[in-house]
């Protein structure tokens, strides 16, 4: 589903922050990506959303090479993927409700659409009572858990989640992996990035491709090895 | 889907309106205050142009005629004066008028009756009173009727007097003045426009510097261009409305304030203008106030734009 080729990204500087990079990632997996702050990761997911292009090597989202997307199809693209960012980035004007309801106005739902699925989607993250808050009302965790919602209600094929749980505290880490886990059960694809030895630990067997210094230095099944 | 879109940009245009609330205040402060300007401007440049008109009607060249020219040759001076381009206007005053004018004005001094009426005949000659179509144009006419009188070869000459050179130190002067008042003007107009339309956007700018993460967020999540800058857009229409309801508004009593101090000095009611024209000050500070609103929002949400 999703294709990296020898990728590699070098800024003006000349540091290579990406080195030939090659990773196929099947559609309904659950894939994180660890490695220490500086690996290449956030770069590697920047070039995956189109926000950055590689020097060499193409990056494939099923048969579409990302760097050829014309700017104004970009956000239809944007719309196959959801993210989560570390920080959240929620619409701080916005309630809950409106910051998912948001998502949907953009993609073109219709009303009907979007008044039957956000508070669906905001019970999947256990959040229902709160959709009226702002932002500043929300404590981290759920904060975090209206962006998962915002990310997942136009059914992504793949769900992007960059450091989700930095900010976290373990008991919020936890309830987010779990939300992750349930979404990925749901059929779409996750992709996390991840620094935290105890979020590869409850993942199990899944799938963890390890970076240093740009390059991918292991890509196997369960562990945390740095 | 269009509709849809439309009546969603326009919902979220009032409510991030309504929740910027000291943001947005300050914005349609700004521009109130560039719309003052623009209504300052008008108002005052019609109250110069009014007071100018009234200078202008009030200055003529006077011909005198001799008492022995008659009424024929006058009028054949009146006719030769009319081709002149510069010429707008000539005023024939009879000889038995001008007496008569002369008896009005002088009807309570007693010496002056007597000593016309020892008189056999009239001692005043006809008059011409020409206007001009520009004042700078006084001095040409002048020329012309010097000629006359001394390149004459009609004998006896009938100009008995041209007051030109009494008034020409004083159509000269406002002459000048009028040049200077006017180029003056001209650039303090530019400067004040200018400036105010840069405070203004800066403001709007500031405004939409603070959403811009907003506006990064809300590409990453999907939203296509229109649907971002639509709501900042429609942000800057509800300034520029607001903005020039308060304008009109304000003016009233700052109008109303000093209006009699105006009509003393340029004996010219602003405040009845004002009001007479009052759809025509609304209609310019609404077009001024909107278009000002959205430039400056299509401008600053482009800056983000590119990501």
């Amino acid at each position: 589903m999703i294709y990296f080729d020898k990728v590699t990204k070098k800024y003006l500087d000349g540091v290579k922050v990406v080195k030939d990079v090659s990773l196929t990632i099947e559609p309904e997996e659950f894939v994180s990506i660890v490695g220490h702050s500086g690996a290449g990761k956030t770069t590697l997911l920047r070039m995956l959303l189109g926000e950055e292009a590689p020097t060499s090597g193409v990056v494939f989202f099923e048969s579409t090479n990302i760097n050829k997307i014309r700017k104004t199809q970009m956000n239809k693209y944007r719309r196959r993927i959801g993210i989560v960012f570390q920080d959240f980035r929620l619409l701080p004007n916005r309630t809950a409700y409106e910051n998912v309801a948001f998502a949907m106005e953009a993609a073109g739902r219709t009303d009907d659409e979007i008044i039957s699925d956000v508070p669906h989607v905001l019970n999947l993250v256990d959040l229902g009572e709160k959709h009226g808050s702002f932002p500043q009302e929300l404590s981290g965790g759920e904060q975090q858990r209206v962006a998962i919602a915002r990310a997942i209600v136009n059914q992504p094929d793949v769900l992007i989640a960059d450091e989700p749980t930095g900010n976290l505290d373990p008991d919020n880490t936890e309830d987010i992996i779990k939300i992750l886990k349930k979404v990925n059960e749901l059929g779409t694809t996750v992709i996390l990035t991840t620094h935290n030895k105890d979020v590869i630990n409850s993942l199990g067997r899944k799938r963890v491709i390890t970076m240093e210094g740009g390059e991918v230095v292991r890509d196997g099944n369960g562990g945390y090895v740095l | 889907m269009i509709t849809t879109t439309i009546r969603r940009i326009i919902k979220t245009g009032f409510t991030n309106f309504w929740r910027n609330g000291i943001v947005s205040i300050s914005s349609i402060l700004m521009m109130t205050v560039t719309l003052s300007v623009v209504i300052f401007l008008l108002l005052s440049s019609n109250l110069f142009s009014l007071t100018l008109d009234r200078v202008k009607n009030e200055i003529d060249i006077n011909v005198y005629a001799t008492t022995e020219a008659t009424p024929e040759e006058v009028l054949k001076l009146k006719q030769d004066l009319e081709f002149l381009p510069e010429v707008d206007t000539i005023e024939y005053i009879s000889r038995e008028q001008v007496l008569s004018n002369f008896r009005e004005k002088h009807r309570n001094d007693e010496q002056i009756i007597q000593a016309l009426e020892a008189l056999e005949e009239s001692p005043l000659g006809a008059v011409l009173n020409i206007k001009a179509k520009e004042i700078s144009q006084y001095s040409g006419i002048a020329k012309f009727l010097e000629s006359k009188t001394v390149l004459s070869d009609e004998d006896p000459n009938i100009v008995e007097k041209v007051n030109y050179a009494q008034n020409k130190i004083m159509i000269e002067g406002l002459n000048k003045t009028i040049n200077a008042v006017h180029k003056f003007g001209i650039a303090l107009v530019i400067i004040l426009i200018v400036v105010s339309i840069l405070i203004t956007f800066n403001t709007i700018r500031l405004v939409i510097f603070i959403s811009r993460e907003e506006i990064k967020v809300m590409r990453l999540v999907g939203a296509n261009n229109t649907f971002i800058r639509g709501p900042f857009i429609f942000e800057g229409i509800i300034y520029g409305v607001m903005a020039s309801f308060i304008t009109i508004i304000l003016s009233y009593p700052v109008l109303f304030w000093v209006n009699p101090f105006i009509e003393k000095i340029f004996l010219i009611d602003l405040l009845s203008y004002f009001f007479s024209n009052i759809f025509m000050f609304f209609g310019v500070s609404l077009v001024v106030g909107t278009f000002l609103g959205i430039i400056s929002s299509i401008l600053a949400v482009r800056k983000y734009l590119k990501v």
